[in-house]
């Protein structure tokens, strides 16, 4: 069913897309280039992943595409809005939950926050959109604990329901499974293919891990180092509904998997 | 069982050096029959007399002072911290005055006040409020500017509103060092009614203690004394009171940092 939704719509206006993205910091002797003209496109209720080697300015990347730094050239589109500043459309998920999620507040106001003063919503359905939200990431009775009474693993899901309610056409991950131990990373894995296809956003994930790019992506994208291009678009083409054991252990799993590898090693700086 | 009897154990710890501090000063002191070191007996008994008939008139107007005094040094403290801290510019242009004008000690500025507010109320709170202002605002300052980048990006990413990005983001961030700034307010705050109450004053516990002092009253002197070391104690128990409800999830966060629970 995901994949119906995945393959649906790729006609009109991807739902994100970089045109000629480049980032220097800096100026004169001192002006160190991180993108060079970055440009890729991202469909309707498409999960597309970016893979790159470490250092590859991959944040400064996600940090341009959320519209929280400014871009020296080129442009971010989401739809047809061009991207100044945060858009109302996206929501983000960080990497470092422990930071990303506000200590003084319970689990289900830290969730509720990005919708206080949204026209419309009364503090009842505000309520009710959080505890759905919770729900949907397997948290419906943490509500009332604070981020730091949980675990690494739930505290990020807390992240992932936060975004949720938010309500996004576009969820933007940074790298959000890189600070879990492996077995919460596989369960964090597969709750994201399962809010993909109740929720059915476009979701656009960074990630230095390649096995997970290829267990979660429709297409990945593979990035050079500084300064940043991209390599090469590979298309995953695995069914779905996917599996942690039988998915990855297919043919195509590791011929996908070593293929971009092979493309992250050529082009590690 | 074991929680009670621990329990205490730890309240036995705490308070067995006081209970013996004041056996042992009771028992020296009670045959004293010097001028300058009288009977803690006799000190007890005047603070009593004190407390209940000068209370409307001296104990009354310097607790009243002193709330006004840091209620202003806080609020104000607060306000001009958040403009400082958030506005990088402001602050850079404020600095170098701030710098200096927190260097001057607040007692020194008691014969300016003088002139400037008269020897009433107005003039001894204007001396809290310029010495107890400066920790509140620069702690907030600090605390606002030591706010987490990602903290940020999340605020400005999720489009949370300016209210709440103030109230439920800043203002709770800042929280551990605002507080810590309002706790050296506090002291500073005893400090300067007492000195307040020493120049041209007609009330106030410094009042009583200075006037004792001077027609050798030394009784009466100690216990403006004691009575000024228990209103600092209690503030710090209030203070601590407060301190522990606002911050438990800081407590929270750092216990489960040095737990390793991760």
């Amino acid at each position: 069913m995901t994949e119906i939704i995945a393959r649906g719509t790729l006609t009109g206006v991807p739902a994100l897309s970089a045109q000629g993205l480049s980032k220097t910091y800096g100026s004169g002797a001192n002006a160190r280039q991180i993108l060079g003209d970055v440009s890729f496109e991202v469909h309707d209720h498409e999960t597309v992943c970016i893979v790159g080697p470490s250092g590859a300015g991959k944040t400064t990347l996600l940090r341009c595409l959320a519209g929280l730094m400014p871009s020296t050239a080129g442009s971010v589109f989401i739809g047809e809005e061009k991207v100044v500043g945060p858009p109302r459309r996206m929501a983000v998920v960080f990497q470092d939950y422990s930071r990303s999620l506000m200590p003084w507040m319970t689990v289900q106001a830290n969730v509720e926050l990005p919708l206080r003063g949204r026209p419309g919503l009364t503090a009842a359905d505000r309520r009710e959109r959080a505890q759905t939200a919770l729900a949907s990431v397997g948290l419906e009775n943490s509500g009332t604990l604070h981020p730091w009474q949980l675990s690494g693993g739930m505290q990020q899901r807390v992240a992932i329901a936060r975004a949720l309610a938010y309500e996004p056409d576009v969820l933007l991950m940074d790298e959000p499974f890189a600070s879990v131990d492996a077995q919460t990373r596989a369960d964090l894995e597969d709750l994201t293919h399962a809010i993909k296809a109740k929720y059915g956003m476009t979701i656009l994930l960074v990630t230095h891990d390649i096995s997970e790019s290829v267990y979660l992506a429709d297409r990945v994208i593979v990035l050079s180092g500084t300064p940043t291009s991209v390599t090469e678009i590979v298309p995953v083409d695995l069914p779905y509904p996917r599996d942690q054991v039988s998915t990855k252990s297919t043919s195509e799993f590791s011929e996908l998997r070593g293929h971009i590898l092979g493309l992250v090693r050529r082009t590690q700086p | 069982m074991r929680a009670v009897l621990g329990k205490s154990t730890a309240l036995l710890t705490e308070i067995w050096l006081p209970i013996l501090t004041v056996v042992a000063w009771w028992t020296l002191s009670s045959k004293s029959t010097s001028l300058y070191f009288p009977p803690l007996s006799r000190i007890i008994s005047k603070l009593g007399e004190v407390v209940t008939t000068r209370f409307a008139s001296d104990i009354l107007p310097s607790l009243q002072n002193l709330a006004a005094g840091l209620c202003i040094s806080v609020i104000l403290g607060v306000i001009c911290g958040l403009a400082l801290g958030l506005l990088p510019p402001l602050y850079t242009a404020f600095q170098p005055l701030l710098e200096f004008m927190r260097a001057i000690p607040g007692v020194a500025l008691l014969p300016v006040a003088l002139f400037m507010f008269g020897i009433g109320s107005d003039m001894k709170v204007a001396i809290i409020v310029f010495g107890a202002f400066w920790p509140v605002l620069m702690n907030t300052i600090d605390g606002i500017r030591g706010i987490d980048i990602l903290v940020k990006d999340v605020s400005r990413s999720y489009n949370i509103r300016r209210r709440d990005h103030l109230t439920r983001i800043v203002l709770p961030a800042a929280a551990p060092q605002i507080i810590a700034g309002i706790r050296i307010s506090v002291s500073l705050g005893v400090i300067l009614i007492v000195a307040s109450e020493y120049v041209a004053s007609t009330e106030g516990i410094g009042y009583i203690e200075l006037q004792s002092a001077r027609q050798y009253y030394m009784d009466v002197m100690w216990a403006a004394l004691l009575l000024l070391g228990v209103l600092g104690y209690l503030l710090n128990v209030l203070f601590r009171v407060v301190e522990h409800r606002l911050l438990r999830w800081h407590r929270g966060l750092r216990g489960t940092d040095q737990g390793g629970t991760k």
